[in-house]
């Protein structure tokens, strides 16, 4: 079990690595010259160049990525010859010129939004998903079920900017139901907080339990004509009993798997829905920094994502041998 | 090779001989580690032979190897170790293109008629692959011939463009012979031709292949478990257990005279349709589970359940010998007296954990999907069918 | 057995179990599935019923219809079953479920699929105890590790909190029989409990069911396409054929002296260990019928070698009733009794002259 840990983990630190790598070969073929960038509009070629030295941005790419993987394992120092150089430490996710913060500091700045959008919708369309679709499943072919899989198949196809800017739209603007939205941490007001999550926890929540509703909905079909169902009923267990504990659980590891993953994937930021209701986010500073072809930032926030969804494939697999006994290790 | 001595099972002027055939299929751990945790020996050390225009019967308990001989047999595995002759010819290290002009001599018919046809194709298709595969052009076309062969199995020529899914098991059976005498081949391997199929067309799918060898006097091996059906058309039968040849004899020395103690308990499990028969019949009782393939008992690999062991069997391997003429036994203390009327209880076999899989949770879902997307008909083609790949 | 006579008037019954007219019917896309058409049969306690039939001819729909299994939203259910006084057809849902495992229980074809492959043999055994018992956890626990004492799995308090992926295929099956039992019920059905399992195993299983059936005094419906597992364990037999029950009585009359022509040609066309049956089989011609374009007289019209010898288009448009031929010994065809009783022992003397012509029979 250890060994088969630490060979998993070690798996997930070269993938991260390579997609670090990837992200900084795309940077290096993008027509935007970072160090253009650094200066207003009095620029000469003078200033750009010393400002791409002071950036480290005339080494060679390979050299500036090797920097970067050193900093990731023991820390960095950036602007050494300078009076006052930055200590970045392990693990150094980079140091942004633009912002002149450390990426590891913004990216900690903008994770709660992103955390509790998250988890909120997550928890949302889950239990939505998967009671609607247990519901559909026990009223198979008659309307319920047909209401019930026309509805999902809409929210399976609506986009999520559509339906956020419909709710925006409606519910903020023109009705005025709730206040514009703008993120607090539940910590200062709950009220606040709530009344912005709200509606962004509605909208993921529409657009991520459709799929949800349909594939409990086909798994408990599946279940529910096996044998094993069959001899719960005839031991006498109440019908109750018979759905969540027998059928619901053997149908549990695709939702678990595709659960899991949803989730992480959101924890990287949900771009479209943050931008849509301002959210200062993950995904919000992701955008903002790609426009300012901010490369640390991009790096930084990219390999975060990217942890969550390796890490979340990690737990999905070592779940596997709770769910179901017969991949038990031995 | 030691039991080969002068008496052996495996005969000079044969359609096929097989001799010490190994085939062992390595073995990984259930969960997530997948170690190799051994072999199942499934086919371990046979030998034998089939005559011209003879039927020799597999029976034996499930997963005791007698499909995996079959296949190996036919090569649609490659044995482990041990060597194989099909008309006089080693074929054990053929490769599969080197197989396919071979195919004309033996062929197989398979237990289940309903995933062995491919679904896409028309039942004329199908029995006519063999002639297009081998390319061998009857007189008066592929057409003709294949009407002819539908004729003879016992279906409708005129349903020559219709699908398998159009057709009951019995029938589709039927299109599993046709294909398989298209060429009148020498051999053919019948893995369980009838026991998917219901009683009553059980005796029809029976009575054709009894018809066939009488008309064009091919060799059959018979893999089956129902032991009456394997007498009614066996000349000779060989018991296997746990990937050994037990008891390989003439068949009514066989059934009547049976030496082997583990022919007597499978014979004496064997129901009758009589009320009231059990009394004046030998009674048997087996305990416990057949060990696993993966370890088989030291000694005789039947000890943990024979009811005549003694300590030589834990220790002795028994070779497979002439006990009498043409009477094979791998046994050191054989049972020549029928307990008419006796109840014997087998001793108590340890039970057998059923911890490892052939296949991972993983693999088995791609199997099913690519059942269901139709790839598993590949078998369709008689210069590579069955290829071992669906593991029962 | 003298069930038919008072079968239409009677809304109760003193039988232990009487089914009447159980009719299941199935609508489907492709027609109307006629599963189960008007069967019926009697049990006394302790005893064993064995149905025989093919595949599709209704054996498993009838038992989960007196399991109370097919939901009415899905199927037609009609007729009367009544066990210990009560009709199982008109019951509501919760008085059926308070029956189903502790007055009567059930055993499946393949027992791997039928246990919770999730849940340990443990869990499965003590959720069995305690949905009709109030004990606690580990009362039911110790009930169900006695329980697997008892079908014949050694040390239990050991594998009980294996996995049924764990067991061997007898195994399992142990453990079915166990949870089917725990709860003492008077009646099991078991559907084709040894179809799955060797003979070996088989003759285990079946030793195994008679000898708890002696301790609990269980009546048992079996359920088989093997004559030879009737003839070994059953004191009645009711054979099925296309949804309908076609011969009914004791197995010793059955066997002996088949009235039916389908089961004359069952017994007749399956090779036997314990005799020669001659050179060749003497199948059953045909295919089994459809059911859900059944033939409009007799289900067994279409194969059947006898219908000549009654009048006119009798046999094809008139559908014969299940009528008594000797005491408790039922039959459905138009062929008057003493020519369906000449025709058996014309047949079965052909099967026994084959049988003394090679002569070399072990029995
Ligand atoms: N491709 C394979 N990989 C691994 N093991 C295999 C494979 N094919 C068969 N086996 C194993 O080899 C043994 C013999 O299998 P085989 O199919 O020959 O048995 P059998 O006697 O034909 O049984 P049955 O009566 O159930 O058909 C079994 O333990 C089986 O699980
Ligand atoms: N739920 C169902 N819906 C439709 N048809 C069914 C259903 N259950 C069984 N049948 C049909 O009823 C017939 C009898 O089935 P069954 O009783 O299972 O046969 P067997 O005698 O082999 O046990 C078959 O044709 C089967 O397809
Ligand atoms: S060798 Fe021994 S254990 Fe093996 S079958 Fe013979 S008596 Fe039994
Ligand atoms: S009623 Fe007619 S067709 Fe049916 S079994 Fe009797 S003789 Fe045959
Ligand atoms: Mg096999
Ligand atoms: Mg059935």
């Amino acid at each position: 079990m250890a060994v088969y840990l630490f060979k998993r983990l070690i798996r997930v630190v070269v993938l991260l690595l390579l997609i670090s790598l990837v992200v900084f070969m795309l940077f290096s073929v993008l027509p935007t010259d970072p160090a253009r960038l650094t200066c207003g509009k009095a620029c000469t070629p003078a200033i750009i160049e010393a400002n791409r030295h002071r950036l480290g941005l005339d080494m060679p790419y390979i050299q500036q990525y090797w920097l970067f993987v050193r900093g990731l394992f023991v820390g960095r120092t950036y602007f050494a010859e300078s009076p006052s150089p930055i200590e970045c430490g392990a693990p150094c996710l980079g140091y942004s010129f633009k912002r002149g913060e450390e990426v590891s500091t913004l990216i900690k700045e903008n994770f709660p939004p992103t955390f509790w959008l998250a988890i909120g919708a997550f928890i949302l369309w889950m239990v939505i998903g998967v009671f609607t679709g247990i519901y559909a499943a026990l009223r198979r072919s008659k309307w319920q079920d047909k209401a019930v899989s026309g509805i999902a198949l809409v929210g399976y196809a609506l986009p999520t900017f559509f339906v956020g800017l419909v709710f925006l739209f409606f519910i903020v603007l023109k009705w005025g139901l709730l206040p514009y939205p703008s993120y607090v941490s539940p910590f200062v007001n709950l009220t606040q907080f709530l009344q912005t999550m709200i509606l962004p926890w509605i909208t993921l929540a529409i657009v991520s339990a459709a799929f949800y509703v349909r594939l409990t909905r086909t798994q408990m079909l599946e279940t529910l004509g096996s044998d094993f169902i069959r001899t719960a009923r005839a031991k006498g267990v109440k019908e109750r009993v018979v759905l969540m504990r027998h059928a619901l659980r053997a149908g549990l590891t695709p939702i678990v798997t595709a659960a899991g993953l949803d989730l992480a994937g959101l924890l990287g930021g949900a771009i479209i829905t943050e931008a849509v209701f301002t959210l200062p986010g993950l995904g919000s500073l992701a955008i903002s920094s790609v426009n300012d072809a901010d490369l640390p930032v991009v790096v930084g926030i990219t390999l975060v994502a990217a942890f969550f969804i390796v890490m979340a494939n990690l737990i999905v697999d070592l779940l596997y041998p709770v769910i179901d006994p017969r991949v038990r290790l031995t | 090779m030691t039991q080969l001595n002068e008496a052996s099972p495996v005969q000079d002027d044969a359609v096929l001989r097989v001799t010490d055939l190994r085939t062992w299929f390595p073995v990984k751990s259930r969960g997530l580690l997948r170690r190799k945790i051994g072999d199942v020996k499934a086919v371990d050390g046979i030998s034998l032979s089939v005559a011209p225009g003879e039927t020799l019967g597999l029976v034996g308990e499930s997963g005791c190897g007698k499909s995996t001989a079959g296949r190996t047999m036919l090569k649609l595995i490659d044995p482990t170790s041990g060597s194989v002759e099909l008309n006089g010819r080693d074929i054990t290290h053929l490769s599969r293109k080197e197989m396919v002009p071979l195919r004309r001599e033996a062929q197989m018919i398979f237990q289940d008629p309903y995933n062995s046809l491919n679904p896409r194709h028309t039942v004329g298709t199908i029995i006519g692959t063999p002639f297009r595969v081998q390319g061998v052009d009857p007189a008066g076309g592929v057409k003709a011939a294949v009407q002819q062969l539908m004729e003879r199995v016992g279906l409708n020529p005129e349903h020559y463009n219709r699908y398998p899914n159009e057709f009951s098991g019995g029938q589709r059976q039927r299109i599993g012979v046709a294909r398989a005498i298209a060429l009148q081949p020498k051999l053919i391997v019948c893995d369980e031709p009838v026991s998917a199929l219901d009683v009553s067309i059980q005796a029809q799918v029976v009575n054709l292949l009894a018809d066939l060898q009488d008309e064009f006097g091919m060799s059959y091996i018979l893999v089956a478990h129902d032991l009456s059906v394997v007498r009614h058309i066996s000349d000779r039968v060989a018991v296997m257990y746990l990937g050994h040849i037990m008891e390989l004899a003439p068949r009514s020395d066989l059934y009547e005279r049976p030496l082997h103690p583990y022919t007597h308990a499978l014979l004496s499990s064997v129901p009758v349709p009589e009320p009231g028969a059990a009394a004046k019949r030998e009674r048997i009782l087996l305990q416990g589970d057949l060990p696993s393939p993966i370890n088989p008992p030291s000694g005789c690999v039947f000890n943990t359940r024979c009811w005549k062991v003694q300590e030589q069997c834990r220790v002795d391997v028994p070779l497979l010998r002439e006990y009498q003429p043409g009477h094979f036994l791998a046994c050191h203390f054989p049972e020549e007296k029928l307990h008419i009327g006796e109840t014997i209880v087998g001793p108590q076999a340890p039970l057998v954990d059923n911890d490892y899989s052939l296949q991972s949770p993983e693999e088995r879902a791609e199997e099913a999907a690519r059942a269901r997307r139709g790839e598993a008909w590949e078998r369709d083609e008689p210069g590579d069918f069955g290829l071992g790949s669906k593991i029962q | 057995m003298t069930l038919i006579d008072g079968a239409l008037q009677g809304t109760s019954s003193d039988s232990f179990l009487e089914v009447r007219d159980l009719l299941v019917h199935f609508p489907t896309e492709d027609g109307l599935v006629h599963a189960v058409d008007r069967v019926s049969f009697s049990l006394e306690p302790g005893k064993t019923i064995a149905i025989v039939g093919e595949s599709g001819s209704g054996k498993s729909v009838t038992a989960q219809a007196l399991m109370g299994l097919i939901t009415r939203r899905t199927a037609t259910v009609e007729g009367q079953v009544f066990f210990e006084g009560h009709d199982i057809v008109s019951m509501d849902d919760e008085e059926l479920r308070r029956l189903r495992g502790k007055k009567m229980a059930m055993i499946f074809q393949d027992p791997l699929s039928s246990l919770h492959p999730f849940y340990s043999i443990a869990r499965q055994l003590v959720e069995a105890v305690r949905v009709h018992q109030k004990v606690s956890k580990s009362e039911a626990r110790d009930q169900a590790i006695a329980m697997l004492h008892k079908v014949g799995i050694p040390s239990p308090e050991r594998r009980i909190d294996d996995y049924p992926h764990q067991l061997s295929g007898g195994m399992r099956q142990r453990v079915m029989i166990a949870m089917a039992l725990i709860n003492s019920p008077d009646l099991l059905i078991a559907d084709e409990p040894t179809t799955a399992l060797d003979v070996t195993v088989q003759a285990q299983i079946l030793e195994l069911l008679t000898s708890l059936q002696e301790e609990f005094q269980t009546a048992i419906i079996l359920i088989t396409h093997d004559l030879g597992v009737v003839a070994e364990v059953a004191d009645d037999v009711l054979v099925m054929y296309g949804g309908r029950a076609v011969e009914y009585g004791p197995v010793d009359e059955v066997f002996h002296s088949p009235e039916m022509p389908y089961t004359l040609g069952l017994l007749a066309s399956v090779p036997r260990i314990d005799r020669e049956l001659g050179e060749r089989l003497d199948p059953i011609p045909g295919n089994p019928p459809s059911l859900i374009t059944l033939p409009k007289g007799c289900v067994f019209f279409p194969r059947c070698t006898y219908s000549h010898e009654v009048d006119g288009q009798t046999c094809a448009t008139v559908r014969p009733e299940l009528e008594s031929t000797s005491a408790g010994h039922l039959v459905r065809c138009h062929l008057p009794a003493d020519v369906r009783r000449a025709n058996a022992v014309a047949k079965l003397a052909l099967i026994a002259a084959s049988h003394t012509k090679s002569g070399d029979a072990p029995s």
